[in-house]
């Protein structure tokens, strides 16, 4: 068939001749790949060079009371042992680089691990053999901490705390907001009104890259004082910025040769082998490899995470689906990474390649006692695109219609508004199912071979949605920190455009005015943060008194449940306990702590409030007293 | 302990001090400096340190260097002749048969191993030769592809 092409970006930098499409190229750096020629970061040799064994936790979660190394001090070869404490910035967080997150990982754990095979010592010495023998010869005394392995059970309010930084064992994105939400539409009566509901639910497991290169540096001191790093890293300014913030030194005198990467898949990002490199060859003026072993690689380094997707869908006789909600868990192990990321990236393909007028979902970044996950391919759409795809086909069964046909008809079509409130353009669902049937021999119906995603887009509900406008700064919708001065109306912002109830400035408890009621941060469930008289602490570690004495909220008296099920949204077995209506969203007693100097926020207003309650969308936990309220639901394994 | 050992490699005799109990594969590479050969399980499993020992495959990390006493030790950094690529080297160029590259020495000498013992394989015999030696990249079809070309291109010249 007749390939089109409709990309309208960059179209003034392209030629669109496409003569490199269906003739060979021969890759650039393949001759050194025949030869064995290419230097991979492991064939840099250098004289004297030392090499590094980290001593690594065998619980999932554990403090640390006390790490005795004299032994392995005095043992031959050893040349240094250092601990968290020799590292000037021991904590960090990958994203800290782009001002996203809280630092929340240490780089050699000092007072508790939380997870099997955390670093707590990493030992140089003149062979692999030497250090190791030097690891085996540490004794470290642990307290036992109980653990959790489960994205909903590390959500319950009894589930032990992860990770300091995130007592509530989810990401808080912005300090604010424990999950990531879309609204689009009304989910609760297009579910009221459909023909069938179809739910499931979907899992992916955390998968290992497995390069067959393992994850490794070598940082060799230069005649200028500078060090030269060789390493595996997939993101070689991730890396220099992570080695200069953690040893504390400027990155001019980091000089990083990357490039050769024995296979990455996404597990080359993290960031960990070159400032431990770099300073131990700091510390011991010599050339030092950190190499880890296929176990290593295999147990400690990042995984993909392992991501739960429940799914609902509302959908009529006909196959047209109106309605579809999520409730989603991405397992980010026991520090965050670039899972939070992975939420967001998430969340922003919900849901699918679907024209569906109304939409929710709540997406969740929880800490477990896992090995903290990570990049790898497409992270974050993988498994919900397996989720989607999945129901897609549960759907079709539902409604006994063939599934190729289902897509077709539910698929995105230009002019069609997505549910991020942007217009499709360049659909290309429709031919890629019809290109599919045809290659694979299926039958589709005359009307289904027909269809074009060039027409038919933008009817009904799904054209009288205006698309999201943002602001002069870009930004969705309108948000002004109260107190200050509103700016000019530039024509681009959606200030008069917004329904009666959202003030411009200052509706929400936190200064942001939500697109939409139920779109409110849900302040009782973000423990320390919004409900104590604790100020925030928005950059570095958490001390762990304050945090494990957090203020607890007014004590609630008894509520009634819904009875399940009969709420939709993102959809939770009937386990779930429900938060009821009515007294969701009574204002807080206390107004929310805020930093000294920052404005004080005002309390959503009562009517506001009440709109909320009465079309709750969600099933948001039960609302308790204590440190965490989250979702609750009964133990799965 | 350091013990001289003396082998062939690539066709030159060579000698090296092995610290009693070293692989092959750590005395090619730091020992002999033919950093071809991969580490990269130590377990041989991943089969990216496979060499040529009298002309059958081994994983060196498994190999105790002493064991190549008077033996011949192949290498992919020995397989081209100077500036002239092995029919190997060229199918797998041309093939696209590699795409970081690691796998890619170890992969060489098992389809070498192969093609000098059988010079018209099938392709299960392919199949056969290079089954202990993963690659994560490829998904393999491309290499089998570029060794059925090879022994083609071998049996054509």
């Amino acid at each position: 068939m007749n390939a089109e092409y409709r990309k309208d970006l960059f179209a003034d930098e392209r030629s669109d001749d496409f003569n490199v499409i269906g003739k060979p190229v021969i890759r650039q750096d393949i001759l050194g790949h025949v030869t064995g020629r290419s230097k991979f970061y492991d064939d840099h040799a250098f004289d004297g060079l030392l090499h590094m064994r980290c001593v690594r936790s065998p619980h999932h979660h554990a403090r640390i009371r006390s790490v005795d190394s004299s032994a392995a001090e005095r043992q031959d070869g050893v040349v240094r042992v250092l601990g968290g404490r020799d590292v000037p910035v021991n904590t960090n967080t990958l994203l800290s680089l782009i001002n996203f997150g809280r630092d929340d990982e240490p780089l050699l754990a000092t007072d508790k691990v939380g997870y099997v095979g955390q670093p707590i010592l990493a030992i140089v010495a003149t062979s692999v053999r030497a250090a190791q023998e030097a690891v085996d010869a540490v004794k470290v005394d642990y307290e036992e901490l109980p653990h959790v392995l489960d994205v909903e059970e590390a959500l319950k309010p009894e589930a032990p705390i992860v990770n300091e930084e995130y007592p509530n064992n989810a990401f808080d994105y912005f300090d604010t907001y424990d999950h990531q939400k879309l609204r689009f539409g009304d989910v609760e009566t297009a579910f009221s009104k459909a023909d069938h509901i179809v739910e499931g639910e979907y899992q992916m497991s955390p998968i290992e890259q497995a390069p067959i290169e393992t994850c490794g540096a070598i940082a060799a001191p230069e005649t200028s004082d500078r060090i030269t790093v060789h390493t595996s890293t997939q993101a070689l300014f991730f890396s220099v910025g992570v080695t200069a913030k953690q040893l504390d030194i400027s990155s001019a005198r980091l000089h990083f040769i990357g490039g050769t990467v024995g296979g990455g898949f996404g597990g080359k990002v993290d960031s960990h082998h070159e400032p431990l490199a770099a300073l131990a060859c700091l510390a011991a003026g010599k050339p030092v490899k950190y190499m880890w072993d296929r176990a290593e690689e295999m147990q400690v380094g990042g995984p993909r995470g392992g991501e739960r997707w429940r799914i609902k869908d509302g959908v009529m006789r006909d196959g047209r689906i109106i309605a579809r909600a999520f409730t989603g868990f991405f397992d980010a192990g026991a520090y965050t990474r670039l899972s939070s990321y992975a939420v967001q990236k998430s969340t922003g393909h919900l849901p699918g390649p679907y024209s569906i007028p109304n939409v929710a979902s709540n997406v969740y970044c929880v800490f477990t006692n896992r090995t903290p996950s990570t990049a790898m391919r497409g992270f974050g759409i993988t498994a919900v695109d397996f989720a989607i795809e999945r129901h897609m086909d549960k759907v079709a069964r539902a409604v006994g219609m063939d599934p190729i046909e289902l897509r077709i008809l539910n698929a995105y079509r230009d002019g069609d508004m997505k549910a991020h409130r942007r217009e499709a353009k360049n659909c290309a669902l429709i031919e890629s199912c019809q290109a599919v049937a045809q290659k694979s021999g299926w039958s589709l119906s005359a009307e289904a071979a027909r269809a074009s995603s060039k027409s038919g887009g933008g009817e009904g509900a799904l054209g009288v949605i205006p698309e999201t406008v943002t602001d002069d700064e870009g930004r969705v919708g309108e948000r002004r920190r109260s107190g200050l001065a509103p700016e000019p109306f530039s024509g681009h912002g959606t200030r008069g455009l917004l329904p009666e109830g959202h003030s411009s400035n200052n509706s929400s408890a936190f200064g942001n005015a939500p697109q939409r009621e139920d779109m409110e941060a849900e302040i009782e469930r973000l423990g320390f943060k919004g409900a104590s008289g604790v100020p925030p602490a928005p950059q570095g570690p958490v001390d762990e008194t304050a945090s494990s004495a957090r203020p607890t909220m007014p004590t609630e008296t008894a509520h009634a449940t819904h009875p399940a099920g009969a709420r939709g949204g993102p959809s939770l077995p009937a386990a779930y306990v429900q938060r009821p209506a009515g007294t969701i969203n009574q204002p807080i007693s206390q107004p929310p702590a805020q930093a000294p100097g920052t404005p004080v926020a005002q309390q959503p207003p009562a009517a506001e409030a009440e709109s909320e309650s009465a079309a709750t969308h969600f099933q948001r936990g039960v609302r308790r007293p204590g440190v965490s309220r989250f979702i609750s639901g009964s133990r799965r394994r | 302990m350091k013990s001289p050992v003396t082998f062939r490699l690539n066709g030159s005799a060579t000698a090296v001090f092995a610290d009693s109990g070293a692989n092959l594969l750590d005395v090619l590479r730091r020992g002999c400096g033919d950093l071809s050969p991969k580490y990269g399980c130590g377990q041989g499993t991943c089969g990216a340190c496979t060499v040529l020992i009298d002309g059958e495959p081994h994983v060196s990390c498994l190999v105790l260097a002493e064991t190549v006493a008077g033996r011949s030790v192949e290498t992919t950094g020995g397989l081209s002749n100077g500036p002239d690529l092995h029919p190997l080297q060229r199918a797998f160029i041309e093939g696209f048969a590699a795409q970081c590259g690691y796998c890619t020495p170890g992969m060489l000498m098992s389809a070498k191993a192969l093609l000098d013992r059988n010079p018209n394989p099938a392709r299960s015999d392919v199949e056969e030769a290079i089954s202990g030696n993963l690659c994560r990249c490829t998904g393999y079809e491309p290499i089998i592809d570029a060794i059925l070309e090879a022994a083609k291109q071998r049996g054509a010249a």
